[in-house]
């Protein structure tokens, strides 16, 4: 990379496989769900709002395992987009690695849901049969970008209706990478990042639905 | 809350705006409001009303204010739900104004051309719409928007610049996830949330830039309170 000017991300290696590679591979399984422990429970704030958790939690628990099923659903999906479609499709490159991450970290996002649904007394929803029509690595991409980008928005479409700042917490800290995931794909595909600008729109439930529903087998 | 001063004892609201004075401000709000998070925590929810009570002065004063608060049944509760609120706006803000000016110095430093200029471009007017955003929900809130600070800017070379703006991105991302579980309007937690992922989507993409992780955290991103974000910012401080 040029140490004056940096003109173009083709040469800038968009993300550097080695390195990401690495970095997957130098956790281990356990710190990978030690994190998710801690992303789910103890992160922030949680003995500090202890005065309003205990009442949220008696009178908005199930909304919240409602929203948490919901959006256990959307992590099913790319979790099987990533690491079950991902294998059919030829993937190379920076697109390769980027669904061998991304796969990883949706399914720790299952993992971290099904056991915050549970720890609220709630039945994690099953998982459905997908169905993803992608047979290419653009129309693998594509439809990566069209899965993340509504998963953004799902989040933040749902998350102000939470009553628990414990699940506030884990939604917040799974839609950042969503939202990271969004933006790197977006970028290697040639859209922008930031496709709504300045605020990414938040979608309401039936709307993600809509979305969604093609991908679901019945 | 329209701030007369002395009716407010606590929680730095004596201070005028100035550009010094909020940081400051903003780091005594977070000291009370541990203190005070701290106590209600150990003396349950009676006294924590009555807590919330002495800490807000005049509460009634600053309750027409809040009714587009979340929906709170004690009065008392209201007041101290949009003064919380509308100091982590502030706080944002004041985020959002080092951001903004960052990137306009780094735009006028002509280091960054074609795409990679265009992108650091429309990231820096993105963070002006989340400065106007931040000083609207602030005043419509009965607030006084926080003034703009100077800041200070290392820009030497285009490497050092996008890595600074990675540190600086991933910075704000977290100080926005610290701050979520704080917020009491639904309708404020919703404007935050738009942003934040904003902030992470430009922290992804830098990241790609700079050849470093696009989640630095691994698949669950952690957040910064609000003295680690503005311990971080103080060098940035002119």
């Amino acid at each position: 990379m040029s140490n004056q000017t940096l003109t173009d991300t083709g040469d800038l290696a968009l993300a550097n496989p080695e390195l990401v590679e690495l970095e997957v591979s130098g956790l281990t399984r356990s710190s990978f769900l030690l994190r998710g422990a801690l992303a789910a429970g103890a992160v922030y704030g949680v003995g500090a709002v202890t005065p309003f958790v205990s009442q949220a939690l008696a009178a908005g628990s199930s909304g919240d395992v409602e929203i948490l099923n919901f959006a256990l659903t959307l992590e099913y999906l790319e979790s099987d987009f990533y690491n079950v479609k991902g294998k059919e499709v030829h993937l190379s490159g920076t697109a390769r690695s980027y669904a061998k991450l991304f796969g990883e970290q949706e399914a720790e996002h299952v993992k971290a849901l099904t056991s915050t649904i549970k720890s609220l007394g709630g039945k994690p929803a099953a998982k459905p049969t997908f169905a993803f029509p992608a047979s290419s690595q653009s129309s693998f991409m594509a439809l990566a970008s069209v899965l993340e980008n509504t998963g953004v928005s799902a989040y933040n479409g749902a998350a102000p209706s939470l009553k628990s700042k414990e699940v506030l917490a884990a939604a917040g800290s799974i839609v950042q990478i969503e939202a990271r995931h969004a933006a790197a794909i977006n970028l290697l595909i040639g859209k922008s990042p930031t496709p709504t600008q300045g605020f990414d729109v938040p979608l309401m439930k039936a709307q993600v639905l809509t979305k969604i529903e093609p991908l679901i087998k019945k | 809350m329209s701030s007369t001063t002395s009716e407010h004892s606590r929680a730095g609201e004596e201070s005028p705006p100035q550009p010094a004075g909020i940081v400051e401000r903003l780091v005594r709000d977070d000291v009370d409001r541990k203190r005070f998070l701290k106590m209600a925590g150990t003396a349950g929810a009676a006294s924590f009303g009555a807590f919330v009570l002495a800490a807000c002065g005049s509460s009634t004063k600053t309750s027409s204010s809040a009714t587009t608060a979340a929906a709170s049944t004690a009065t008392s509760t209201t007041a101290s739900a949009t003064t919380g609120d509308i100091a982590i706006l502030n706080y944002a803000l004041t985020l959002e104004y080092l951001e903004r000016e960052f990137y306009a110095k780094v735009v006028a430093s002509g280091l960054f051309s074609g795409k990679v200029g265009s992108l650091i471009k429309e990231f820096g007017s993105q963070e002006a719409t989340h400065v106007e955003a931040l000083k609207g929900a602030v005043s419509k809130m009965g607030g006084t928007p926080a003034a703009n600070p100077n800041g200070k800017f290392p820009i030497t070379s285009a490497t050092q610049v996008a890595g600074l703006a990675y540190t600086v991105e991933n910075l704000g991302a977290a100080a926005y996830l610290g701050q979520a579980g704080n917020i009491q309007s639904p309708e404020v937690l919703a404007t935050a949330l738009a942003i934040h992922s904003v902030e992470a989507r430009h922290a992804a993409t830098l990241g790609t830039l700079v050849k470093k992780s696009l989640t630095p955290d691994g698949p669950f991103a952690k957040p910064d309170d609000m003295s680690m974000v503005l311990a971080a910012v103080k060098p940035f401080l002119a």
